[in-house]
């Protein structure tokens, strides 16, 4: 994986420093509450329902063990021993005090980890697939191009003060492990006729109004990569709505323009940047590379013994096919059910970051789904890993199940939240798992957010779910058919909402509908899009 | 009214440049495409730069407002003149804060005005946060992967 | 009754006007009447207390202090899913009333 030189190391350590005499300045009264707000935001430091919270950045999922281990440490000494793992493969820590905030910055640093452009309005840390570098289906591995694009949107000087925040996926396969086109840039790397190059997709996301990025160019060769991002990234700075903010995200620019009206003006921002020249340097690109090139692979056996059928079931499901086929990449579920889905304590941490250095070669990758992954484990390997998972509580079969819920930290954390989405999560899995429906259910991806703006993807979701205030209670809506992958839908609204255990005994029935008619081999979502919504509205409320 | 616009330059906190400041009015982007004789203009985050670019010959300043800090289209509004080739006086006006500094800098800004005077050490501070920098821009400051690929 | 609350700047904790200083404890809230925006103002500008504000909230008999919206009655104890990381004061009053 990548490694920092002297400059990313000095970038990194220059802005700990900055942050501590934004912190200094703040505490003095040099700065007012709304001056501080964007900078600390830039440093991934939000003020929530109960403290401030640290969102420290994870860029493309990607991490090793040293990593992992002073991020648990971070847990322990500034924290409250856990931390929670997102949607945008970030972890947050819930407890930071500000005065606490630089020396936690600088210890991440010793890492080559930091919080930057975690918030605010710019350019957010950029996600990929979380098989990246494994996965049998890729093309290339996207986190070189990731990278690159880490670097440069890094203290960009002219897109710091966007319109709204930008979220950038890149994926390097025809499989969307990403929700790359509900981004604001999703990237695809393809190759064609032997040349690398770049599909941009723009004006992607969730929120309060969804939508589904459309395809902005279909190749871009890869020498001018950045020049384009650039191109589009401008075009957005300077026409993006600032009259409203629930309206100044890309894809509403997109969407008012019209996708041609914004290829147009990205094609004539491009064609100029190019004659500015704004490219990184060809050698920068192959450089990157080179720490990523895959690790000593070596030949095993490619089946386990089933003969434990708890451990047969972990691999059937939690497990996911690697490039080299004596391996796999083992997803470790952070969803046990009745848990609170993405968070993991202090000592798991250390136990993910031990079984990484024994047996994945020293690689972790967090995964847009709250878990986490280990990318490359000998199947030989596959029973000693998966018995000392199960020992921390983190060996759950659910990989996809309807217990492998994403939700947002919602009321209990929140300060935007108007209803709880992880009691939900908690009761929802908790309740599958005593009734054995899990396995009987399959692949089923319920989503929840705790308010309108959906972090919890519930646009998404197969079943989603979002929390809503109902004259001072929590109220929770139920839609159906959504998908991030790569047959991206988004997911329609049933009807009206239902209080907590409404939408519990609600969940039940959709899946009751789903068993009763459900062909051979359908999921869930393959179903609800055969016979649509009606089916379901009637077992809701007829 | 609409013409007697800018800064005055003793409310220039910060200077880079050895010329003398222009000391009269700026006026509008409007106005300045409509008289032959402005040589100091004024942008507003609305406007699009690019309608100066037939007039930078004759441009010794132009001011860049920041009405709130949060508003990043001066940021591009200076990098395209620059990149146009624009070598006047490019100063930032208005809410300008200490932490923007350094990104103003690098998009072409020279000098600054700021509504509220900045503490002078926070300042150079701010100045001289970044040694290296990942992005070109219109400071032409060689990028750290110019330097990893320098032969 | 009116009440007072925001979070410590150093630490972020919640806290609660007392009528003298900011309290960790929601039933130490005391109504301010329309003394709201002037403490407000005051406090905040001597930074010790972080983004405040004022809200509706009751008080019973035993003297517990309940805000009327479901978000600040969260703020008062903590996670509802993490009880173990509550407000101490959760221990007298119970949960039972937030949610």
């Amino acid at each position: 994986m990548y490694r920092y030189d002297q400059y990313d190391q000095a970038m990194v350590d220059a802005r700990v420093e900055e942050f501590r005499d934004q912190a200094r300045r703040r505490l003095e009264g040099k700065l007012t509450e709304d001056q501080f707000k964007p900078l600390r935001l830039m440093n991934g430091l939000y003020l929530q329902l109960h403290a401030y919270m640290l969102r420290v950045a994870i860029p493309y999922g990607t991490l090793d063990a040293r990593q992992m281990e002073i991020l648990a440490d971070i847990a322990d000494k500034y924290d409250r021993g856990y931390g929670h793992f997102t949607t945008r493969q970030n972890i947050q820590y819930n407890w930071i005090k500000l005065e606490d905030c630089a020396d936690a910055l600088a210890d991440l640093a010793t890492v080559e980890m930091h919080a930057i452009q975690t918030s605010g309005n710019c350019i957010r840390n950029i996600s990929s697939d979380h098989f990246a570098g494994a996965a049998a289906d890729e093309v290339v591995d996207p986190r070189p191009y990731a990278e690159l694009m880490r670097q440069w949107s890094s203290f960009h000087p002219e897109f710091t003060y966007l319109p709204r925040k930008f979220k950038i996926a890149v994926i390097a396969s025809e499989k969307d492990r990403a929700a790359m086109r509900l981004h604001d840039i999703g990237v695809r790397i393809v190759a064609r006729d032997g040349e690398v190059g770049a599909q941009f997709y723009a004006g992607g996301g969730m929120g309060r109004t969804p939508m589904i990025a459309p395809l902005i160019r279909d190749f871009v060769p890869i020498d001018q990569f950045i020049t384009y991002a650039e191109a589009c990234l401008r075009v957005y700075n300077r026409y993006g709505r600032r009259d409203n903010k629930y309206k100044a995200r890309i894809k509403i620019l997109v969407h008012e323009l019209g996708a041609a009206e914004y290829i147009r003006q990205v094609e004539e921002e491009f064609a100029h940047l190019l004659s500015v020249g704004v490219e990184p340097p060809r050698e920068e690109l192959a450089r990157i590379t080179a720490y990523f090139a895959p690790p000593a692979f070596v030949d095993g056996p490619k089946t386990v013994d089933r003969s434990d059928p708890d451990f047969a079931l972990w691999v059937d499901r939690n497990t996911h096919r690697h490039k080299h086929d004596a391996y796999v990449s083992a997803v470790i579920s952070l969803k046990p059910a009745g848990g609170i889905p993405g968070d993991a304590t202090s000592e798991q941490m250390r136990v993910v970051a031990r079984l990484a250095r024994e047996y994945s070669f020293d690689e972790l990758r967090v995964m847009h789904t709250q878990n986490l992954l280990l990318p490359h484990v000998r199947i030989a390997d596959l029973h000693a890993v998966w018995t000392a998972l199960d020992e921390a509580g983190l060996g759950a079969p659910n990989m996809d199940t309807i217990e492998d819920i994403i939700a947002c930290p919602g009321l209990d954390y929140c300060s935007l939240a108007n209803a709880r989405s992880i009691p939900l999560a908690q009761r929802i899995s908790e309740r599958f798992a005593e009734t054995g429906r899990t396995e009987v259910v399959g692949e089923l991806k319920l989503k929840i957010s705790g308010c309108i703006n959906a972090c919890g993807h519930h646009h998404a979701g197969h079943i989603g779910i979002l929390g809503v205030d109902k004259k001072g209670t929590e109220n929770y809506q139920i839609s159906l058919g959504g998908s991030e992958a790569e047959d991206v839908s988004l997911a329609k609204i049933t009807g009206p909402g239902f209080d907590e255990d409404g939408v519990i005994a609600a969940v039940e029935k959709v899946t009751d509908i789903y068993l009763a008619t459900r062909a051979d081999g359908e999921r869930f979502l393959d179903t609800y899009r055969r016979i649509g919504m009606e089916p379901f509205k009637e077992a809701l409320y007829g | 009214m609409a013409d007697n616009l800018g800064t005055s330059p003793d409310e220039v906190q910060f200077r880079f440049r050895d010329d003398e400041p222009v000391d009269h009015a700026a006026v509008t982007v409007d106005s300045c495409c409509d008289q032959t004789n402005a040589t100091a203009v004024r942008i507003e985050p609305g406007d699009d730069a690019r309608v100066l670019l037939p007039f930078l010959d004759r441009l010794a300043l132009v001011e860049v407002n920041f009405p709130s800090f949060g508003d990043g289209r001066g940021y591009s509004a200076a990098r395209i003149l620059r990149e146009a080739g624009y070598a006047g006086e490019l100063r930032a006006v208005g809410a300008v804060l200490i932490d923007q500094l350094s990104h103003m800098r690098r998009c072409g800004f020279d000098s600054f005005a700021p509504d509220k005077r900045l503490d002078e050490e926070d300042a150079a501070r701010a100045f001289a946060t970044w040694e290296n920098v990942y992005q070109r821009a219109a400071d032409a400051r060689r990028t750290i992967a110019d330097k990893r690929h320098e032969a | 009754m009116k009440i007072l609350t925001g979070n410590d700047l150093r630490s972020g904790a919640v806290t609660w006007w007392n009528g003298t200083g900011w309290s960790l404890f929601v039933d130490d809230a005391v109504d301010v009447g329309d003394e709201a925006e002037e403490i407000l103002a005051r406090e905040e500008a001597a930074r010790r207390v972080n983004v405040p504000y004022a809200i509706e909230a009751t008080i019973d008999a035993a003297g517990h202090v309940r805000p009327a919206h479901i978000k600040d009655r969260v703020r008062a104890l903590g996670p509802t899913v993490r009880r173990d990381l509550g407000v101490p004061t959760a221990n007298k009053t119970g949960w039972d009333w937030v949610i």
